[in-house]
Parts: C-alpha cells; sequence; structure tokens
C-alpha cells in the first residue's frame, strides 16, 4: 500500500466535473508530480486529498488513514504549500513560523528553535524579524514551504511551488524538495512546468480536463510514444530533391528539411545508417553530423494530452516567467 | 494538551494582531463614549444610571458583532484562514479560539461606560458578579452572531453590512433605551427571540432594578442561544468553507 493512495476521485461544481474519476498511488519518499495545464484539476484533486474540500471518492488515505473519516489525523501528518502564500501579512517571518508549529500542538521550546533553523536553511535568516507583507514573491513562497514544514510531516503537498517566482528561489526550493526526498519525505507536486516536472519527479501523471490522461516514470511516459525514429543529418548542402529521392529509396521513411537546412529522417522502424551514408556519398554530399532525435517530454504531453505546450507556456506567463 | 496550545495561540495572534491595534483600541472607547454622551445630551434629565444597561449591551453588541465578522472576513479573503481549517485542531477549538479574543474585546467595550458613569454617579449598589456574568454572556452571543455573518460574508463590506442589518433592528427591540412594554404588540414577540433582550434584561435588574424576568430564566435562555448558535456555527463552516 502506497504513502498516499487515492482511487476514483470525483468532484463536480454544478454542472461542471473539475476532477473525473482519477485514480492514483505515491509511495512512500517519491516525489509524485501532478502535470497539466490552469484548470486541469491539479488544486480541485489536491484541496480534496488535503481535506480543504469536500470529496467524492471511494477512497483516500494518507499513510493508512481515511482522509474522509480521519481528516484531523491525517492533517497531522502533512505539511501543505497552497498556490498562494497564505501566511500572516502583519506578523514577521518568526512568528509566522511559530504560530505554524503552534497550530499542530508543538511546545515553544521546539518550535523556536525548530523556526530559526528553518528561517536559516531558506536564507531567510536576515528577513526573520521582517513582516511578511515586506517580503518578496520568492521569499513568500519560501516562508510559505517552511511552514508547512515546521512539523517535519510525512508527506508534503506542494501547489505550483516555483509559479512566478524568481530563478534562483525556484532553483532553491527544486534542491530542497529533493533533499526532502532523500530523507524520507513523500513529496505531492503539482506544476504545469514540464521541465521541472521532469527534472525533479520520480513519477509523473499528466491531467486534463479533470482526467489523469498518463502516468508513469519519465522513461516510460517517454516510451509511450518512443517507437517512433528519427535521425537528424547536418550536412554540407540540401537539394530539394533529397528528401523524395531518400524516401523513394527507403520506403517508410518521411524526410523533411528543417528551417536551419539539416535533414530528418523518420520512421516507425529503426533507420538503417549506413544504407543512408553511402546514399549522402554518391550524392557527394558531405555529412557532419547524424544524430538520432528523442522526444522530449513536452512532445510526450502534447501527442497524449493533445493540448500544445503554448497553452502550458501561457499558463507560465501568467505566473510571471 | 495540543488542542490548548493551538488554542492559546490563535487567540494570543488575534489579540496581537487585531485587537490591540491602536484603531481597534480608540474605537473600542470612542465609540461607547461618543453613545453615553449623545444620550446624556439628547436627554439631559435622564439619570445615567438607567442609561447604562442600553449603554453596556450596545457597546458590547458593536464591539464583538463588527470585529469577528470583519477579521474573520478578512483571513477568509487573503487564504490565512485556510491554516486553521488545515491544522489539526477541531472546528469546536477553532470556533472557541477565534470567538474568545472577541469575548474579551467585548468585555473591555462594556466597562468604557461603566468607568465613565462612575465619575459622576455612585455605583456601589450594583450587583457586579451578576453584571459581569450578563456581559459576558452577551459577548458570547454577539460574538456567535459575529461569526455567523462571517460564514455568509465573502468580503469585508459585506460583512459590515450584514452586521447593521442585523444589530440596528436590536437596538429598538432588545429593550436597550425603549422599554419592550412601549413596544407594538406584535413586535413583542420578536424581541423575546433575540438574545441581547436577556442580557439587558439581567443589566437593567442588577443596575435599576428593572429587570422583567428573573436573572436565572435571562441566564438560562442566554446560555441555550449560546449553544445553539455555536452549533449553528459550527455546521455552517463545515458546510460553507469546506466545499
Amino acid at each position: 500500500m502506497g504513502m498516499v493512495n487515492v482511487s476514483n476521485l470525483k468532484k463536480t461544481y454544478g454542472n461542471f466535473t473539475a476532477v473525473n474519476d482519477i485514480s492514483f498511488e505515491i509511495d512512500k519518499g517519491e516525489i509524485f508530480g501532478f502535470l497539466g495545464p490552469n484548470g486541469a484539476g491539479k488544486t480541485s484533486t489536491l484541496n480534496m486529498i488535503i481535506g480543504l474540500s469536500r470529496p467524492t471518492a471511494e477512497e483516500i488515505t494518507v499513510d493508512g488513514i481515511d482522509v474522509k473519516s480521519q481528516t484531523k489525523k491525517a492533517q497531522a501528518i502533512m505539511g501543505i504549500v497552497p498556490d498562494e502564500s497564505n501566511l500572516y501579512n502583519e506578523m514577521d517571518g518568526f512568528d509566522n513560523l511559530c504560530f505554524c508549529a503552534a497550530l499542530y500542538g508543538m511546545r515553544k521550546e521546539e518550535r523556536e528553535p525548530k523556526a530559526r533553523q528553518l528561517l536559516e536553511q531558506f536564507r531567510l535568516k536576515d528577513a526573520g524579524k521582517r513582516p511578511f507583507k515586506a517580503y518578496s514573491k520568492g521569499m513568500r513562497r519560501k516562508l510559505t514551504i517552511a511552514a508547512a514544514l515546521i512539523h517535519s510531516p510525512q508527506v508534503l503537498f506542494l501547489d505550483e511551488p516555483t509559479t512566478g517566482i524568481d530563478v534562483e528561489s525556484s532553483r532553491q526550493i527544486r534542491d530542497m524538495v529533493l533533499e526532502l526526498k532523500k530523507k524520507g519525505t513523500t513529496i505531492f507536486l503539482t506544476t504545469h512546468y514540464i521541465e521541472e516536472a521532469e527534472r525533479i519527479c520520480d513519477r509523473i501523471a499528466f491531467i486534463a480536463e479533470g482526467q489523469i490522461v498518463a502516468s508513469g516514470t519519465v522513461p516510460q511516459l517517454m516510451e509511450s510514444i518512443s517507437h517512433d525514429h528519427a535521425i537528424q543529418f547536418v550536412t554540407d548542402k540540401n537539394f530539394e530533391s533529397l528528401p523524395v529521392e531518400l524516401e523513394a529509396l527507403f520506403k517508410g521513411n518521411e524526410v523533411t528539411i528543417r528551417p536551419d537546412h539539416s535533414l530528418v529522417m523518420a520512421s516507425e522502424q529503426r533507420i538503417p545508417l549506413f544504407p543512408v551514408m553511402e546514399f549522402f556519398h554518391n550524392k557527394e554530399v558531405e555529412v557532419y553530423e547524424a544524430r538520432e532525435l528523442r522526444p522530449s517530454l513536452e512532445d510526450v504531453f502534447v501527442k497524449l494530452t493533445g493540448i500544445e505546450s503554448s497553452v502550458l507556456k501561457k499558463d507560465k506567463e501568467k505566473g510571471g516567467h | 494538551m495540543k488542542s490548548w496550545i493551538a488554542f492559546w495561540n490563535i487567540l494570543k495572534k488575534d489579540i496581537k494582531n487585531y485587537y490591540l491595534k491602536p484603531p481597534n483600541i480608540s474605537w473600542g472607547i470612542i465609540f461607547p463614549l461618543s453613545w453615553t454622551l449623545m444620550q446624556l445630551i439628547r436627554s439631559p434629565g435622564r439619570n445615567i444610571l438607567e442609561l447604562l444597561p442600553g449603554l453596556i449591551s450596545m457597546s458590547v453588541l458593536f464591539g464583538t458583532t463588527s470585529m469577528l465578522a470583519v477579521t474573520i472576513t478578512f483571513e477568509r479573503s487573503g487564504r490565512s484562514f485556510d491554516r486553521l481549517l488545515l491544522a489539526p485542531i477541531s472546528l469546536n477549538v477553532m470556533v472557541l479560539a477565534k470567538i474568545a479574543g472577541t469575548i474579551l474585546f467585548g468585555i473591555f467595550n462594556a466597562f468604557v461606560p461603566v468607568i465613565f458613569a462612575s465619575f459622576f454617579i455612585d455605583l456601589s449598589a450594583i450587583d457586579w458578579g451578576l453584571l459581569l456574568l450578563a456581559v459576558l454572556m452577551i459577548a458570547i452571543t454577539s460574538s456567535l452572531t459575529g461569526l455567523l455573518i462571517a460564514v455568509s460574508a465573502k468580503q469585508v463590506f459585506e460583512a459590515q453590512t450584514f452586521s447593521n442589518f442585523f444589530r440596528f433592528p436590536m437596538l429598538f427591540l432588545c429593550g436597550l433605551f425603549i422599554p419592550i412594554s412601549s413596544l407594538p404588540l406584535f413586535l413583542r414577540p420578536v424581541s423575546f427571540c433575540l438574545p441581547l433582550t436577556y442580557g439587558t434584561d439581567i443589566l437593567r435588574g442588577t443596575i435599576v432594578g428593572a429587570n422583567i424576568l428573573s436573572p436565572l430564566l435571562s441566564s438560562g435562555m442566554l446560555l441555550i442561544f449560546a449553544v445553539v448558535l455555536f452549533f449553528i456555527c459550527r455546521h455552517n463552516i463545515n458546510e460553507k468553507w469546506i466545499l
């Protein structure tokens, strides 16, 4: 049994179905990424798991605790970072952390050293006595994550943790997530940054229109479309007739010329390199480079969800990047 | 013990962040003082002692309902209230912690006209124990009314509007300045459906000896109102804020 188990999760608002029959399992110490555009159902799913929204599901358990019937017990082992920082503007960083610790029943002698340690860890020591409202976006996000870690949760839920913040803070947050994984924390992360999901997640689920379209490790997801083979040739010259001649000679291949004048051969079968090189040699075309083109996770996402990556990029722009 | 730590820290945070802010302290002093002076100027012949029950009730009512409704709506719109909903504390502890600060603020408001009056009249005949009980019960029921308003409001201005919708009719229906016996007959049953009527009646009894109900009955009614309001608030929070 996984650390987080969700089966047949559903959420409707009137006639609109935000989450439609979602099931997944997250193993202990795993980073599980939920990747999808805005409005795909990521936050709705998260809110149901953390007990902020009433779910319609057969089962949601966190470390074996039924979230539906024992919400408060389950929340005690969760750390939650919402998509918008929700600390108290009037309070300083240190007091915010201490207050969050107190909500988990931590005594003063436990919470104060822990708050100091987290401020140090997140490089916010100098800002500890500054009011939260005076923090930059990146600092606010880091303090919100620190607040979620104050009670050393077993499972950390991060909703779009790096959206709209500076590159340096994003990098620090990603490093911190990987550090937590090393310590055995289970992490559920929603994002619309493909590169971020690819870089730090052990497994990724693609979510679109409230449904999980595909899930697995990055190689598994790649595998789902990598039966297409493609080789790119960088040559000294190109003739317009080359694609036609190549396609005629090597049946089942599709040949295109890219804007950078390189030539790409694609096929469902593996492409034998020697005969192609011989063809170029006979045509007196010098080949400088021949490399296999592998699909990116973005290609996989586009192919499986039918959502153009430009939609995700637009979301990024809205997020401030 | 863990719940107690959470309760105490929510209360401490609210007092520090909201109730001890200079605008609120000054509002808590100026508002009851203004009402007292207004009543005295308008009816110079009237005994301050007769005005005191109404002024105390009104100060508590206005202080508590507006403060809780506004602070909770403010925290809800800034999403910091979600922190409390996501913390491993029961809704009961959370509701009690949130209203505790307001109750203390209401009690503080109540004693502003009392202190002011003490400079002009002799208050030695007052049963202070009963007065404190009445003030406490009015503060509890008014705070819970404020919470009920907060659950229905999405924006701070909505909370203020809803608060006034409840409060102003109560000024006239609960015997604060117009005795219930002087109200039109059809309005009298409404008066007895409002908790403030019972609190004001205890205050009238202990300050001027002009109560119409026994203090025991009024206290019992206030307790019933408090319990019922508490469970309605708890139910509404569960229904409206855990979507």
